[in-house]
């Protein structure tokens, strides 16, 4: 089936898509081929000044955004983005520059030493907004191969792609995620914590309270009998995933559940292969899950 | 014939004095063409400054006057009147602002003295081209349009009808008493409500000089200040309100219940239906939406047992036009929807609810007949209420509800008091501002509350460990301890703040007021004239100008009705004659002004194909006269010749 027209966006993956998080790249590359959105990589991408960079030293971070920024504008297309860190980074700098004449100096005064300019005009977008604002319900159900089978899934947004600017959706309570799951026929159950920190960069300063970050948000997903999670952010999605045996370690407790990002979620409903989802590379084991919504895996 | 010219340079004590050098000012005056005499003085405004111009216009023959002080807004009426008094025209008066525009904004004294300069040097060669006007006066009708039937307006019209004028009282409910009739226990003094509203709305209802229009809105307002006509639209009761006696049969026998929006959908009500059982009128009224009848054709129950054959339901809305002098907008407010801020839960966890409901849970006469209970109808062992829900929150309102203190400690000592459980209170400041307020704070500290002071971060049902299974947990950082706290209850209240009404922009739109940043009608002057309006003739009490308790929404109604009363009292007032001209030869016809003008002043003649102001309701703005792309629009006093002669002398 062939959407009408091709939605053309520029795409900026971010650093830990090409590292840790290659299979979050796969899939939403897969499932925009499916759908019709055209992702143009992004020419000579940098760093978008995220993680702590940007508390330690803000006007480089912003630097470093809007160089990412002022290639995007060249090419006259939104700016698609799937980290939610890259999301918050690029739009902050957009938001400042915009609101802040001395910044802007300061950043074009940089930028101009590599024949670089930014005039404020590109909009940075997630691609789970994109996906449902721009798609829409009628062609992402049209594309569904496999039935997910109310497939229970605990929908986790993280802290960073509502907030702070909450342009996407409510800040503390969105639910973009829980309609894109239910277009694709998985049944996104009750999960009050979706907005609660992960323990992000604290698992590596401060493993002990990040531990029970994560064990809080694994016991509130098995509580409402959530068979996996779905994430949106890297970040998230390596703290869940990597560091749950170590939950198990440290609180003696048996949590054995699989995290999926969302884009893998619609691809299986799409009737991808586990291999083009990169489904086979997690550290949770995702077999028994998928043992049991067999039609879908096939 | 040459002009005379006086001018007169106020000091204004160390206003002006301080960064304008007066004198110098009054010596380069003097050398201004057609200036006879220049004056500098401390304070002009005084007696003796007035006398001082009042000789001169006698000795000198002064034909032109100038004062250079402060802004016209408060002191050109005092000396239109002083010129006046020695028989100049008061239009032959110019007033320089050098104050707010020129003292008050400089520190360097010798910038402050050029700038003082060329504003008199503008004002005087202005003030050749004045011309005399005549100021206009018409009659004041003494009748009074009062909109809104809350406590407020019910003040305003009670004081208004008892001096003997006829008041129209409008109210959008099928009764008369708004928020107030909902409220168990006022406070500080938790006085009944009920006890103290009831009273004042059956005068309302039994006196002779107020029409009660319940069930009606104001759809139009048009005319000027004594001579104003309300169009209003009476919606259809279905009930001839002239038989009803409100003997409550139809309420009894009708079969089908709907949720009460006066419970707040805690309790149910009929489809023919009071609001409440006190309400005023008693007369009912039948809910189109749900009545079987309208709905499903059958039924007719409530005509069958009605004694007095007042239900008709081929009753259709009537538009009445009423004549009125003066009006009073009263509207009130919304309060604030707690299901915006999701992280407290409202309308997602059951046992959140908003302080309103609470009032009614609460109430006596309200659904649960004043029991405190969960929705599993158990009673809670531990509550917890939340202050600024809503307010001082720059994601939703900015400015605190004012109320909000006050009513969370009196639903502290109610819930307190009827159920023995643990209360906690979670404020961001305690605001105690009014008479007996702080008394009360203090009572409840010694009342086994517990004050947390923080705002509270989010209300889960996601507990952490075994004690917390099963309740509301309420986080907060403790900002005096330094800590967060998780604190576990069975029922959360929201104090939620006060909003303008929904309709607020609708209202201001159909009389021509403003509002303020916030939304709430805007006051001509927020501390002199709290209660008049830029329109004159208009009065605005209450909380549809920001948020007020119950003592402050009626000392602004009585105020309101004081304003009124001297207006009517007058029996004439005066129109500006600032007002535009539109020259018919000049006119072309484009139509831009009519839709422009904010006070509908202008109409378009189609027979001869050009723009006609109605004097009496031009207001002077002068939108109209910027905006006449042929130049046939003048404002009196505004006149081109008066302006260019200004910019020129200031310019050069």
């Amino acid at each position: 089936m062939n959407l009408q027209t091709t939605m053309n966006f520029s795409y900026y993956p971010g650093c830990s898509l090409e590292g840790m998080n290659k299979a979050y790249d796969k899939s939403a590359r897969a499932v925009c081929d499916a759908l019709g959105i055209n992702l143009a990589e992004l020419n000579d991408w940098n760093c978008c000044g995220a993680s702590a960079y940007i508390s330690i030293r803000e006007l480089r971070a912003h630097l470093l955004s809007a160089r990412n920024l002022a290639i995007a504008e060249k090419e006259k297309k939104d700016l698609v983005v799937v980290c939610p860190s890259c999301l918050t980074t690029l739009t902050k700098t957009n938001h400042y520059m915009a609101e802040n004449p001395k910044l802007r100096q300061t950043i074009s005064k940089a930028l101009k030493e590599t024949e670089l300019q930014y005039w404020g005009s590109v909009k940075v977008r997630h691609l789970l907004e994109v996906i449902v604002n721009e798609v829409g319900q009628n062609e992402i159900k049209a594309r569904i191969k496999n039935s997910l089978k109310d497939l229970k899934v605990a929908p986790y947004y993280g802290c960073q792609l509502t907030r702070p600017f909450g342009e996407i959706d409510d800040k503390e309570f969105p639910t973009i995620l829980d309609t894109l799951l239910t277009w694709v026929g998985a049944k996104p159950v009750n999960f009050p914590v979706k907005t609660k920190c992960c323990g992000g960069m604290l698992m590596m300063t401060n493993e002990d309270v990040a531990l029970g970050l994560v064990r809080n948000l694994l016991e509130c997903a098995r509580e409402n009998g959530a068979e996996c999670i779905a994430t949106i952010c890297p970040l998230c999605h390596m703290n869940l995933e990597a560091y749950q045996d170590n939950v198990n370690k440290h609180f003696g407790t048996d949590y054995k559940i699989p995290i999926l990002y969302f884009t893998q979620i619609i691809g299986l409903a799409f009737g991808f292969s586990r291999k083009t989802l990169g489904i086979e590379e997690e550290l949770t084991p995702s077999k028994a899950l998928f043992e049991k919504h067999l039609e879908v895996i096939r | 014939m040459t002009e005379k010219i006086g001018v007169y340079v106020c000091h204004c004590g160390t206003n002006i004095g301080r960064t304008v050098d007066c004198k110098s000012v009054a010596e380069y005056a003097r050398g201004l063409p057609n200036v006879v005499v220049a004056r500098d003085y401390q304070y002009t405004c005084s007696d003796p400054g007035q006398e001082m111009i009042k000789n001169d216009i006698r000795e000198l023959g002064l034909t032109r006057v100038v004062v250079a002080s402060c802004s016209p807004l408060m002191h050109e009426p005092t000396f239109r009147r002083t010129v006046a008094s020695a028989g100049l025209n008061p239009f032959l008066f110019q007033m320089a602002n050098i104050r707010e525009q020129c003292s008050w904004i400089t520190e360097d004294r010798g910038l402050g003295t050029e700038r003082a300069k060329e504003i008199v040097a503008g004002a005087v060669t202005r003030v050749n081209f004045n011309e005399p006007l005549e100021v206009k006066k018409v009659p004041v009708n003494p009748d009074v349009l009062i909109v809104g039937g809350g406590i407020t307006g019910i003040e305003s019209a009670l004081q208004i009808a008892d001096s003997g004028k006829k008041v129209w009282l409008v109210e959008k409910e099928p009764s008369i008493g708004g928020f107030m009739s909902r409220f168990d226990k006022t406070f500080p003094t938790l006085d009944c409500a009920a006890c103290i509203l009831t009273p004042k709305m059956v005068s309302v209802g039994q006196h002779q000089n107020i029409e009660l229009l319940t069930y009606s809105d104001v759809i139009g307002f048009e005319g000027y200040v004594g001579n104003f006509t309300a169009k209003i639209r009476r919606r259809a009761r279905y009930v001839d309100e002239e038989k009803c006696t409100g003997c409550g049969q139809c309420e009894q026998k009708c079969p089908l219940s709907v949720p009460s929006e006066f419970e707040c959908g805690l309790g149910k009500r009929k489809a023919i239906y009071r609001p409440f059982p006190q309400a005023v009128p008693g007369t009912p009224v039948i809910d189109k939406e749900h009545c079987l009848y309208f709905t499903k054709g059958v039924c007719k129950v409530c005509q069958k047992f009605c004694p007095r054959g007042a239900i008709d339901f081929e009753q259709k809305e009537k538009i009445m036009e009423i004549p009125v002098g003066t009006a009073i907008i009263a509207t009130g407010f919304d309060v604030f929807d707690a299901e915006r801020v999701k992280e407290y839960g409202y309308g997602r966890l059951p046992n959140v609810i908003t302080s309103l409901e609470f009032e009614r849970l609460t109430h006596a006469s309200g659904p649960t007949a004043g029991k405190i209970l969960l929705k599993n109808g158990k009673q809670p062992e531990s509550i917890a209420i939340i202050h600024c829900v809503g307010s001082r929150d720059v994601n939703y309102n900015e400015y605190c509800s004012r109320v909000c203190c006050m009513y969370s400690l009196k639903t502290a000592h109610l819930v307190h008091e009827k159920t023995e459980g643990k209360v906690y209170e979670f404020y961001i400041d305690m605001r105690a501002f009014g008479k007996g307020y702080e008394e009360f704070y203090k009572r409840l500290l010694e009342e086994d509350v517990t004050f947390i002071r923080g705002r509270v971060a989010e209300v889960t049902d996601v507990a952490q460990n075994p004690s917390e299974k099963g309740k509301l947990i309420v986080v907060a950082e403790d900002t005096l301890l330094g800590i967060v706290r998780r604190i576990p209850v069975d029922l959360v209240i929201l104090s939620v703040g006060l909003q303008p009404r929904k309709d607020a922009v609708d209202v201001a739109h159909i009389f021509s007021i403003s509002r303020s940043k916030d939304g709430f009608f805007l006051e001509k002057h927020p501390k002199l004239a709290p209660v008049s309006t830029a329109a004159d003739g208009i009065f605005i009490a209450g909380s549809c100008q920001g948020p007020k308790d119950i003592p402050d929404s009626v000392a602004q109604g009585g105020a309101a009705a004081a304003n009124v009363l001297s207006l009517i009292d007058r029996k004439e007032v005066e129109l500006e004659p600032t007002i535009a001209i539109i020259d018919e030869n000049a006119c072309s016809g484009c139509k831009i002004c009519p839709e422009l003008c904010p006070y509908h002043a202008i109409s378009f003649d189609e027979g001869k194909s050009i723009a006609v102001l109605t004097a009496a309701l031009c207001k002077g703005c002068g939108v109209c006269v910027a905006a006449c792309p042929s130049g046939a629009i003048e404002q009196q006093n505004f006149t081109n010749r008066q302006l260019l002669a200004e910019v020129e002398a200031v310019s050069s």
